[in-house]
């Protein structure tokens, strides 16, 4: 498996980042998407320990407008939620790459991400939406 | 979203305006309508709470209904129309003044609700004889086909629906709305009074749906695009989309049809009886009567009540309503009230649960989540009375 000893940032077509560290990933959900939601009101976010594959439902974003699910971008064990958002789900809004970030994976598979985009391949397709 | 689902759509007269303000536009009612502008939908709902908010609600149903014999003629002529209207909607439309405007519902045979629809009576002895009426958008072709077959021979339709229908509300709204309609200040809540702008005549009403105070305005085309536009253009007033109407409306414990109400429901279960004037309940003439004063008399089995969610997880429509373990209603409206800055909804619950301060489940994604039967509005209502 490839070993990220810099952290590196990838994305889905589901509009999430991944930054991969070894074998840990954290994830969250791109400006992009936080802009198209509009304001969050609640975020759902999975136990620490859930197991989840790829493309499972891993939470749920609620605005004012309706609810969205998150997607687990590539499989993995969860072993850290962010405890900021349980009362501040606006920290999403405010800093979606940042304090905003949703957990933390143990990366099961480190194949799957090559199959995510890179930052280059990201910007070009939310270009292209 | 594909060219498939908006190819069909129509769009009102203010549809480039909504572009103009970089609407974001949706299908809706067969329209393509704004849900929201680049403020986003939560200050919006803010903003229409402190300042003013313009709503374009031109996909709703205005129409008009006048005697075929001719209007004119007085207390009379309203006496006619209303005894017409009066065999599909169960409040005491006889008894409305001049000027005077009710909201009422449209009922099928066993007492359902067909839809909610505000009535109006018009200003002058020679306007006596018809009547303003505004339906939903969504049903509007079915009731105006309903009002056709009822009253063949005896009453003419007439739509208005290729008009600006627009409401300004907030507590500011007054202060612009009389630099456009002077007088227009001393209408009272469910009142109006024509005007004449640019030579063009318009319906202006003291009525809403955000449970403050406000106005709609109907006015055709050619009057109605500027006068939106030259309102847009004071600081006090922000073009409203509609995610915000929806978060206003259920903060004021106002019903979407549809939604909280249906044609399974009747107005006692959906907490609108008040709708039933005196007079109509003692002779018992409407359609549904039977049904409808029975469950007036012994009480519904279920009843619409406003929840209150005790975390912050917002509730959404279709979530169900549990008391130990045990299904006992649903949510028919739910989301974040920007206002109060938490969680509501509103759903029907067994009658016995439904008293304000009774602790309900609502199953979320699986989980029961606390929450608590409250009165309605949850935001108290702004108007002039």
């Amino acid at each position: 498996m490839t070993r990220y000893t810099q952290p590196t940032t990838f994305y889905t077509k589901e509009h999430e980042w991944v930054t991969v560290h070894n074998d840990l990933a954290t994830v969250g959900i791109t400006h992009y998407a936080e802009n198209q939601l509009g304001d969050i009101v609640f975020v759902e976010l999975p136990d620490v320990g859930a197991e989840f594959s790829t493309g499972d439902d891993m939470a749920v974003v609620e605005s004012v407008k309706a609810a969205s699910d998150v997607y687990a971008p590539i499989a993995g064990k969860v072993v850290e939620v962010n405890p900021v958002l349980a009362d501040k789900p606006e920290t999403v809004n405010e800093s979606p790459r940042e304090k905003g970030w949703f957990c933390v994976l143990e990366i099961k598979d480190g194949a799957e991400i090559a199959k995510l985009m890179d930052e280059e391949a990201y910007k070009a397709f939310c270009e292209g939406l | 979203m594909s060219d498939q689902t908006t190819e069909n759509l129509k769009r009102t007269p203010l549809y480039d305006v909504h572009v103009e303000h970089g609407a974001k536009l949706v299908p809706f009612a067969g329209y393509e309508m704004p849900v929201q502008y680049p403020m986003g939908v939560k200050d919006e709902h803010l903003w229409t709470r402190e300042k003013a908010g313009l709503f374009d609600v031109s996909h709703m149903g205005p129409c008009f209904l006048s005697l075929e014999d001719g209007i004119g003629g007085g207390d009379e002529a309203h006496a006619k129309i209303a005894a017409l209207v009066e065999t599909l909607v169960p409040s005491d439309i006889a008894g409305l003044k001049e000027g005077q405007a009710r909201l009422t519902v449209l009922l099928n045979e066993d007492g359902g609700i067909l839809d909610d629809l505000i009535i109006t009576r018009p200003i002058g002895e020679a306007a006596q004889g018809s009547l303003y009426i505004v339906v939903n958008g969504a049903v509007k072709d079915a009731d105006w086909a309903l009002f056709e077959r009822s009253f063949q021979g005896k009453a003419v339709l007439t739509r208005a629906d290729d008009r600006i229908l627009f409401a300004l509300q907030g507590p500011k709204a007054v202060d612009v709305m009389s630099d456009f309609f002077p007088g227009c200040e001393d209408l009272k809540f469910m009142h109006h009074m024509p005007f004449e702008l640019n030579g063009t005549s318009c319906i202006v009403s003291r009525c809403g749906y955000t449970g403050e105070d406000g106005f709609e305005v109907l006015v055709k085309p050619e009057a109605g695009l500027p006068l939106v536009k030259e309102m847009l253009t004071d600081e006090r007033v922000q073009p409203i989309g509609l995610g915000a109407r929806d978060s206003l409306r259920l903060e004021a414990g106002l019903c979407l049809y549809g939604h909280d109400m249906d044609p399974t429901r009747d107005p006692v279960e959906a907490d609108l009886a008040w709708v039933i004037q005196k007079v109509r309940r003692e002779r018992a003439d409407f359609p549904g009567a039977d049904r409808i004063l029975k469950a007036r008399a012994e009480g519904p089995a279920e009843k619409r009540v406003g929840i209150r969610p005790l975390e912050r997880a917002p509730a959404r429509e279709g979530t169900m309503i549990e008391v130990g373990g045990e299904p006992v209603g649903i949510v028919t409206s739910g989301g974040f009230g920007p206002s109060v800055d938490h969680p509501v909804a509103m759903g029907y619950v067994r009658s016995d649960l439904a008293e304000p301060g009774t602790k309900i489940d609502l199953m979320v994604r699986g989980k029961a989540r606390p929450a608590e039967v409250v009165s309605l509005p949850f935001v108290p209502h702004n108007y002039k009375r």
